[in-house]
């Protein structure tokens, strides 16, 4: 059974005011099979966690560590973790010009498998997964994320997450910007992937909204950098109810 | 009866019914209207007041003054680098040439009294008048037969002394082929190539540009089409230091065509231009200009300027020209001109696009964040920005050939 640790991890990042410390010692182990959700105000580091995980450079490890399956995760390269088995789903997927999702998509899977997909079995894979996310056939020919509305990005993500079959999957924000219609359809391929593939899930989200849909195991509460509160499914009812005011006060306090 | 109806009994509370006919503010020029604001290509405010077709033109080059930089077929060239060819004197010999025998196509060197120099075009810059005066005999390649074929001719022992040369391409009328000239090695060259297309003749020429690091050349194509005749040209740039290479094409018969292509990577140093111009001058005649460029490393430049003219006789003209630039670092510079002249109103459609953009950081951490290796992303993302040229080429040998070359070029500024 595959296990993401973190460990009293401590980030910082270089901002034009100088170091900026954003995560003040975070721990949070997840098993495979297992839903985390990450709540929290704005600024208090979630995202951070995320791109933390899949290595973005701007972020700095100042101490702890992100252990899969006992091997630490933050000395290895950003390809290095995602054919590790983790798989980060941007808030603001970007746009790659001259390269279409046909394309990225089997050199993706190339790169993570360390060989060539069966084609026949593959164009198969993504026209079905395609197909369920409501994605129209042309996309298959247009470049990764030109042009594409908000929610069309987002389901092109969860499309890569439902084809890569990582073992652990960060989904920073990916309700955000999305209409009912929309959020319904990429939770049902989050939960897809889930049941086909059983990986672990660390959902990262302002609002409770999307876990109507996706019903998470654990729920923690992320405020000042680290995780001030954690509970099960239950918390975050809570927190629809009241906000994150009790957390910023106490945090204010101190 | 010619009186203007006027209102009466108008009260002030019936004034808002009373809505003048004339265009509201909406239907009138804006600032940001296409053409009333200045475009943002460093001219300044300068607006020439010739057509395009109305450039001094000369094949003598006494009759231009000295090359200052500041004219604007110039303005962006390192024109203190290759004084040599816009002023000095230089080596009009022939030289020697390879080429793929093929049927119905001769290469054979003529004389300046040969009636077809001259027929294409004329140079309008100090360089290209340079070579005109100073070449001895011109490579004749002389395209006959029905039947498609394909012809290389390689030069690749030009030497570093300053050159001057002369070219002509004449695809008789119904004759089609693949012209694929080939440069590589030394040179320090302005030349001027004539291609000259007979009533529906159907021809490609490439023009491949693998110099080595330290090559000069400056070419000018001039081209003529006649009646339903079809032009594909494609201009292919990777090797040499300052590779300038200018087509310019006449649709001087009813329903010509022709689709100006261009493929260009520039490395850390390189100057690679281009200055495309697309003279519409007959009825229905049809044009295509889709250049794409790469530039990576310190230093790396490339021109394109793209002029339109479409002329008074050019009516159900159709016409787009359009130019992309990927950045792959930083330090690199890519201007891109797009000039539109229109003279008559009776067209099909015109149109031209220009979009320079960045291969950053994000880009690079989103391909890596899914398993894919950042030598692998780059090469990724060039190929892919590429290959809408490459696969228009229409010849598998050196499609392959280009690819190979392109991710050559990937490698060759990794390890620098």
């Amino acid at each position: 059974m595959s296990v993401l640790e973190i460990k009293d991890l401590h980030v910082s990042v270089e901002t034009d005011q100088g170091t900026k410390q954003i995560l003040r010692g975070v721990n949070l182990t997840i098993n495979e099979g297992e839903i985390h959700a990450i709540m929290g105000p704005n600024g208090s580091g979630k995202s951070t966690l995320a791109y933390t995980i899949a290595g973005h450079p701007k972020y700095h490890v100042d101490s702890g560590s992100i252990l899969l399956d006992g091997e630490e995760v933050t000395t290895m390269t950003v390809d290095q973790r995602a054919r590790a088995g983790l798989f980060l789903a941007m808030q603001y997927p970007v746009e790659i010009p001259g390269v279409t999702v046909t394309n990225f998509l089997r050199t993706a899977k190339t790169a993570i498998d360390g060989e060539a997909p069966a084609i026949r079995t593959w164009i198969k894979d993504v026209r079905e997964s395609m197909s369920r996310l409501r994605m129209d056939k042309s996309f298959a020919e247009r470049n990764v994320n030109e042009g594409f509305s908000g929610g069309e990005k987002k389901r092109n993500e969860i499309l890569q997450l439902e084809l890569l079959k990582p073992r652990f999957a960060v989904l920073d924000e990916t309700d955000s910007g999305l209409d009912v219609d929309a959020l319904k359809i990429v939770s049902e391929g989050v939960n897809r992937a889930k049941e086909n593939t059983g990986l672990g899930l660390l959902l990262i989200t302002h609002y409770t909204r999307i876990l109507r849909y996706i019903t998470p195991d654990f729920v923690h509460v992320f405020v000042d950098g680290r995780i001030a509160e954690q509970g099960g499914p239950e918390l975050a009812d809570r927190l629809e109810d009241e906000g994150y005011d009790r957390f910023l006060t106490e945090s204010n306090v101190g | 009866m010619s009186a203007a109806p006027t209102p009466t009994h108008v009260s002030p509370t019936q004034e808002s019914a009373v809505t003048p006919t004339v265009p509201t503010t909406e239907a009138m020029p804006t600032e940001e209207q296409h053409g009333i604001k200045e475009h943002s290509d460093g001219r300044f405010g300068f607006v020439p007041v010739q057509t395009r077709s109305g450039r001094f033109k000369s094949v003598n080059v006494a009759d231009f003054a000295p090359v200052t930089g500041r004219e604007a077929v110039w303005k962006l060239s390192p024109v203190a680098k290759f004084t040599d060819l816009t002023a000095g004197d230089l080596d009009g010999s022939t030289y020697q040439v390879d080429s793929t025998p093929s049927a119905d196509v001769t290469v054979a060197w003529v004389d300046r009294t040969d009636p077809r120099i001259g027929t294409a075009g004329a140079p309008e810059e100090r360089a290209a008048a340079n070579a005109w005066t100073s070449f001895e005999q011109a490579l004749a390649i002389t395209v006959g037969g029905e039947e498609a074929k394909e012809i290389t001719v390689s030069r690749a022992h030009l030497g570093s002394a300053p050159r001057g040369a002369h070219t002509i391409i004449e695809a008789k009328p119904f004759s089609q082929a693949v012209v694929i000239l080939e440069n590589v090695g030394e040179a320090r060259l302005t030349e001027n190539v004539e291609i000259i297309l007979g009533d529906s003749a159907n021809l490609t020429v490439v023009t491949l540009q693998e110099w080595n690091d330290g090559a000069v050349h400056l070419a000018n194509h001039f081209a003529t089409i006649g009646r339903d005749a079809r032009l594909k040209h494609i201009v292919v740039s990777l090797g040499g230091s300052i590779v300038r290479v200018n087509p310019s094409v006449r649709l001087a018969g009813s329903g010509s065509d022709t689709e100006l292509l261009g493929l260009y990577f520039a490395d850390a140093g390189q100057h690679l231009e281009q200055q495309v111009y697309v003279n519409h001058d007959a009825p229905n005649s049809r044009s295509r200009v889709t250049y794409k460029g790469a530039l990576q490393g310190k230093g790396a430049r490339t021109v394109w300027i793209g002029d339109v003219l479409i002329g008074r006789q050019a009516a159900g003209t159709d016409s787009y020209e359009q130019n992309r630039n990927l950045v792959l670092t930083e330090g690199t510079r890519a201007d891109s001109i797009p000039n539109l002249e229109i003279e008559t109103g009776d067209i099909k459609g015109a149109g031209h696009a220009s979009a320079t953009g960045r291969f950053d950081d994000e880009q690079l951490f989103y391909l890596q964040s899914r398993g894919i290796t950042e030598e692998e992303a780059r090469r990724l993302v060039v190929r892919g920005f590429l290959i809408e040229i490459v696969q228009q080429i229409g010849s598998p040998a050196l499609e392959d050939r280009l690819q190979a070359a392109i991710e050559a070029e990937l490698r060759g500024t990794e390890e620098k």
